[in-house]
């Protein structure tokens, strides 16, 4: 429906917001304050700890604020956000490539990457160079650019595919070069045959390159399913990709990288999917990151009434967007604003009847099931040794489930409360060290001073004893010198 | 005597039952000795559940003396940071029923971590020396400040502050630490895009 094949230019908006948070880990800590002019390319906030990304102004103009924002999260909370008011004139900074790449050291190339504020535009927004950087004992030999839409609705990969075939296979390269991978796999799904002509087009420039394609079924573009159906091997539970020697990234991710190490430039801009049976004109536009959802909905034939509600993200995991004003960020991979008939609202919840359909569906093989009642009693115990942490909250469970049960909510939920406790445990480790640390060093403390007094005691009686004692010998002092006195006059 | 013995079959028996309880018991009177566990096994089960604050609202100076009580049979509804979730895992550690939290230590409340205003700090180093956690830097006429990743959030060092220059304030809320609460059963969530409805979603 949004047609792919050809990518727009989104209008250039009057402002952007830029959230310091667009990415997994810890916030950016902004770099500009309010009533800076600041250029394309410049950055505006700076990582923060090792699992943080950079900002960048995706164009020229004057920071007019830095406040909390309404931002796009499930939470429908706000953060903090700096906006920027365009002039129009879209001046860069000057961006540095490196030239030869192949000849400057895996560190220096990370760098770039950490600096270019490059996190999986996939839609899961993980920092690409701390995936980058994960490599285990036994190196990483397959490189998966992961050409699989995430979800229905969605067709942002499979536009980028066909656009920028090149760029994508260019960007393969340097990753490959980057983690010594002996072989890139190129994965299209099947119902995109242009993509695939595209990318075996470009391949031919790549000789440890190959373009896969597979059948269309959600969810296959998780890394983990993916990877079970390219190379038919399983990612240990709790474990990442690397731990089997696979890498997987995005096809925009990879043109990032490219764009990071040759152009030096940072992620400004992403293909974002407009579509949904409210707009007159969907399709993919190439978006300034920080553009208000409402304005690019505008570009596409926004009509608000038929709308039901708007979507950040696809239809099986994206969440309802509370506030238009909020803006793309470098994980919107879709805004999808649906009629009411076109996604409609949920039927009532009725009970399990055990059918057994959710466990069939589930591309983690887990039980939902089991995590369904387990999630209801908030069992933490049972959760973990059921591998709650393993589901990708895909939703197929919640779409099977004909008593129309949310499963995934409940895996959301008992997830977010695992993570939380997983993160309280830590924190109470460590209190319990420091507190323990801190009794041992004031015994310490009350002993070292227990024994310096028994000590000065010891030295004090030690001199009475031997009649030197230190009062009686003062008294002589004083009396010698009165004496003295008393003769000199 | 050996050949009585041998003749007679109860004490025959007996002898066997005699030498066979003396060969053991010096077996396990040894193992008692070499396997001895350090500590109380009990208390550090315990104290791996107390939320570690280290508030002292139970009464107790810290979170391993409450430990080492409850051991000894204290009550476990004393510990208001942790909670009906800490009197639950406690409940189920120690196989009594859960009973509600005792109100005369405190009530459940957010998280919160100290925070000092810098400006208003003199540099008393009082706070520094209530902090059960090592939480706080500074030193004598120069400014204090908490390390927020360290704080529990106890409280002991707001009533010493001599200038009430030491604030709580929340620690979770904010983007961070959100996650989705538990559908409510009435399915208002969506099937298909997930989470919450246009009526929800507008108000």
């Amino acid at each position: 429906m949004s047609n792919p094949g050809w990518v727009s230019d989104c209008d250039m908006p009057s402002k952007l917001i830029l959230p310091v948070t667009q990415h997994i880990g810890a916030p950016a800590r902004p770099v500009v304050e309010v009533g800076d002019t600041v250029l394309g390319g410049q950055m505006i906030a700076e990582a923060q700890g090792p699992v943080s990304v950079p900002v960048h102004a995706p164009s020229s103009g004057t920071v007019t604020a830095i406040e909390a924002r309404a931002v796009p999260h499930a939470s429908g909370l706000t953060d903090t956000c700096i906006e920027i008011s365009l002039d129009g004139k879209d001046e860069w900074i000057g961006c540095e490539g490196l030239a030869n790449w192949r000849d400057e050291t895996k560190a220096t190339l990370l760098e770039r990457v950490r600096l270019a504020g490059i996190a999986g535009l996939g839609g899961a927004g993980f920092p690409t160079a701390i995936k980058l950087a994960s490599d285990r004992d036994g190196g990483i030999h397959t490189l998966i650019i992961n050409g699989t839409e995430c979800e229905p609705y969605i067709t942002a990969d499979d536009t980028v595919m066909r656009c920028f075939a090149q760029q994508i296979v260019e960007g393969a390269e340097i990753l490959a070069h980057m983690v010594g991978a002996e072989t890139v796999l190129l994965a299209v799904e099947d119902n995109k045959p242009e993509a695939a002509d595209a990318m075996r087009q470009a391949a031919v420039a790549l000789e440890i390159a190959e373009v896969v394609t597979f059948p269309t079924k959600y969810p296959s573009g998780g890394e983990k399913q993916l990877i079970e159906i390219l190379l038919n091997a399983q990612v240990p539970s709790g474990g990442i990709p690397a731990d089997i020697g696979v890498l997987c990234q995005n096809p925009s991710t990879a043109i990032a990288v490219r764009d990071a190490l040759i152009d030096g430039k940072p992620v400004t801009h992403r293909i974002t999917t407009v579509t949904g049976m409210s707009l007159k004109d969907p399709g993919n536009r190439r978006v300034m990151l920080g553009t208000p959802i409402r304005e690019l909905l505008d570009t596409a034939g926004f009509n608000a009434d038929s709308a039901d509600r708007v979507i950040h993200g696809g239809p099986m995991m994206g969440f309802a967007v509370t506030d238009l004003d909020m803006p793309v960020v470098k994980i919107t991979n879709c805004v999808l604003a649906p009629t009411r008939s076109e996604i409609p609202p949920p039927q009532p919840q009725q009970a399990c009847i055990r059918c057994g359909m959710c466990a069939e569906a589930c591309p983690a093989s887990l039980l939902p099931q089991q995590l369904y009642w387990y999630a209801r009693a908030k069992d933490q115990e049972q959760l973990e040794r059921h591998n709650l942490m393993d589901c990708i909250e895909c939703g197929a469970c919640a779409y099977v489930c004909p008593s129309h049960i949310p499963l995934v909510q409940y895996y959301r939920s008992a997830k977010g409360s695992l993570r939380e406790a997983a993160k309280e445990k830590v924190r109470s480790d460590n209190s319990r060290a420091r507190f323990e640390a801190r009794q041992e060093r004031l015994e310490r403390e009350a002993a070292a001073r227990e024994a310096k007094r028994a000590a000065r005691k010891a030295a004090a009686e030690a001199r009475a004893q031997a009649g030197d004692d230190p009062v009686q010998a003062a008294i002589e002092r004083a009396k010698a010198k009165k004496a003295q006195q008393e003769a000199e006059q | 005597m050996l050949e009585v013995i041998l003749g007679n079959p109860i004490l025959l028996a007996l002898a066997a039952l005699v030498g066979l309880a003396i060969a053991f018991g010096a077996l396990l009177g040894f193992a008692a000795v070499r396997f001895e566990v350090e500590g109380n096994p009990l208390s550090d089960q315990i104290n791996a559940i107390l939320p570690q604050t280290q508030c002292g609202q139970c009464g107790y100076p810290g979170c391993r003396p409450y430990a080492e009580a409850i051991a000894d049979g204290d009550s476990i509804n004393k510990c208001p940071p942790g909670g009906e979730d800490t009197i639950q895992a406690l409940a189920n550690l120690l196989d009594v029923e859960p009973e509600p939290l005792d109100a005369e230590h405190g009530v459940e409340a957010e998280p919160t971590v100290a925070y000092i205003r810098e400006e208003e700090c003199i540099g008393c180093t009082k706070c520094i020396q209530a902090c059960p956690v090592d939480a706080i830097l500074g030193a004598a006429k120069l400014m204090h400040t908490v390390i927020i990743d360290e704080c529990t959030g106890c409280d002991l060092c707001v009533e010493p502050c001599p200038v009430d220059c030491i604030d709580m304030i929340p620690r979770k809320g904010g983007i961070q630490h959100w996650y989705w609460p538990l559908p409510d059963g009435q399915n208002r969530g969506n099937l298909i895009a997930t989470d919450r409805s246009s009526e929800q979603a507008a108000a």
